[in-house]
């Protein structure tokens, strides 16, 4: 019920134009998009059908959503995956690139536990059958350039090879609530789902991020 | 006001549910007859068929707005403006700096206005936006401190909020012009705008698409012909002077303020395209099906509104708003 009202709130105020590729299901999927505002993840949320959205689980950081509504909103509402920062900057959601630097199975670093353990997490959700929301780029970016795509989402896919990834691109965001603003400005967004990908046998860190980085920002191109 | 008590309105919404019906069956017996001849609707059939839906939403909507009265109309066209503006907004070049502005715009001088209608506060309703609004929004957005493209984003979002709300709020602003003889039934007027307006644009449509040859504006706008504007223009003409009996006008000065009502819609309509065109875009928006956005929909109220209120209220003295 609640969903359902925060959903539709957030399709009222930011809600646009939604493109779909193709058609979506409730089965395992991992949504990749572009991070520019604090609204993408409930409006990336919102705009999935009821019945995959309520098999979808939303990446977060877990110092953001600690707090008393904010918490129970994450946890009871969006179902969230709360993880603790992996450092790379005060905002980033998944641990830097560079704290994994020859894809060690066991880091040694603090960081690096912590991201590990938020790989864990997400693959563990994806098992049970939960559809993934995330932001690779882990901080919200807002120049409206994409920044680089963070590890977490190599890592995750290589222990999920099957799961198919799917490529969003959020456009307007940044200018219906930047970063520093209360309220939310109530312009049209444009949101489109590109088609799905696998990471393939083989494929380096470095080749399949930037892979999946390119297939979000063609979807952004006019 | 006791607006359904007044045999002149169930007259004319009898006559308007009427309309609908036919073209409901019309639309639905077409759709019936492609369906079992080629196995698909053509498209035209399908635009005529969502356009006939989308009418009979509307139709129901601004019964109920007159039903209510006054506020009813003010809240409706306030939500009118709300939505118009946010699809215009939404093409402007405005960046991040300027959102305090935008939220201005829609939090503050939006509601604002709406708010002087309902209160009839005629003195500060017909400057607050083009004075003041006019001056504070570029000050707001030099404190932004971003200058590219500084004329343009003023200037859009000032244009916005003039054509979005201003222009659009002396709609439901008619309800309280108390013409000679006619005190306490503006919400007949509004209503004698909305009709002409509306049926000028569909019957532009039906006799472009029907008898259209030459292109009136070949840049701006394709679907528009010299054929369909006179031809739609001298029905919806002829209709505004048929239904004089819901003005306090004679037929022929009810024949008058539909051609200036016609006119002004087309233009509307026209420099609205010219904009769509210049953003490369088709429609405004999605909200209503088979008519693009709201903007698409009420650009024509939108430029007849002011004139049709300003042209009763100097030469049906209006006064007293």
């Amino acid at each position: 019920m609640i969903a359902g009202v925060l959903a539709a709130t957030a399709r009222l105020i930011a809600g646009g134009t939604v493109l779909w590729t193709e058609a979506p299901t409730p089965q395992p999927h991992i949504y990749i998009a572009n991070h520019s505002s604090h609204l993408d993840f409930i409006l990336l949320w919102s705009v999935l059908p009821a019945e995959v959205r309520a098999q979808a689980r939303p990446v977060a950081a877990r110092d953001y959503w600690s707090g008393g509504l904010r918490r129970h909103l994450a946890e009871k509402v969006f179902h969230a995956i709360l993880i603790d920062r992996g450092g790379g900057g005060p905002d980033a959601l998944l641990p830097t690139a560079e704290q994994f630097p020859h894809d060690h199975s066991k880091p040694n670093s603090e960081a690096g536990r912590r991201g590990a353990d938020a790989v864990e997490q997400m693959v563990a959700a994806l098992e049970a059958g939960s559809s993934l929301i995330l932001f690779p780029e882990g901080t919200r970016d807002q120049s409206g350039n994409m920044g680089r795509f963070r590890s977490g989402l190599y890592r995750v896919c290589q222990a999920q090879p099957n799961v198919p990834v799917v490529p969003v691109h959020m456009a307007n965001l940044n200018r219906i609530l930047p970063k520093g603003a209360l309220l939310p400005a109530p312009l049209m967004s444009r949101i489109v789902m590109g088609p799905p990908f696998q990471i393939t046998p083989g494929e380096t860190r470095d080749e399949f991020l930037t892979r999946a980085r390119e297939a979000v920002a063609l979807l952004g191109a006019p | 006001m006791r607006l359904f008590q007044d045999a002149a309105l169930q007259r004319i919404f009898g006559i308007l549910v009427a309309i609908l019906i036919v073209a409901s069956v019309v639309g639905y017996l077409l759709a019936w007859r492609q369906r079992r001849g080629a196995g698909t609707v053509s498209a035209t059939v399908a635009n005529l068929n969502s356009r006939v839906r989308a009418w009979w939403v509307m139709c129901i909507v601004f019964t109920v707005a007159l039903a209510t009265g006054g506020i009813g109309s003010v809240v409706l066209f306030g939500i009118l403006s709300l939505l118009a503006l946010r699809e215009f907004l939404t093409l402007t070049p405005t960046g991040i700096e300027d959102h305090d502005t935008l939220l201005w715009v829609f939090y503050f001088f939006t509601p604002l206005q709406y708010v002087l209608v309902a209160v009839k506060w005629y003195g500060l309703f017909s400057i607050m936006i083009p004075v003041y609004a006019f001056l504070l929004l570029p000050t707001l957005m030099a404190m932004g401190g971003q200058t590219r493209g500084f004329l343009a984003r003023t200037a859009t979002v000032q244009w916005g909020l003039l054509t979005c709300v201003y222009c659009l709020s002396y709609a439901p602003a008619l309800i309280n012009l108390d013409a000679d003889n006619f005190a306490g039934q503006g919400a007949k007027l509004l209503l004698f705008l909305v009709i002409v307006v509306q049926s000028s644009d569909v019957c532009q449509y039906i006799c472009g698409k029907l008898f259209g040859r030459h292109h009136l504006a070949p840049n701006i706008s394709p679907n528009k012909t010299v054929e369909g504007y006179i031809g739609g223009g001298i029905i919806a003409t002829g209709l505004a002077a048929g239904i004089f009996w819901i003005t306090p006008f004679s037929p022929l000065a009810a024949a008058a303020f539909g051609l200036v009502i016609v006119v002004m819609g087309s233009a509307g309509g026209l420099v609205m395209s010219a904009i769509k065109r210049d953003q490369g875009i088709k429609d405004f928006g999605t909200l209503i099906r088979g008519h693009g956005g709201i903007l698409d929909r009420f650009d024509s109220v939108t430029f007849a509104a002011p004139i049709f209120f300003q042209l009763v209220r100097f030469f049906y003295h209006g006064g007293a708003f």
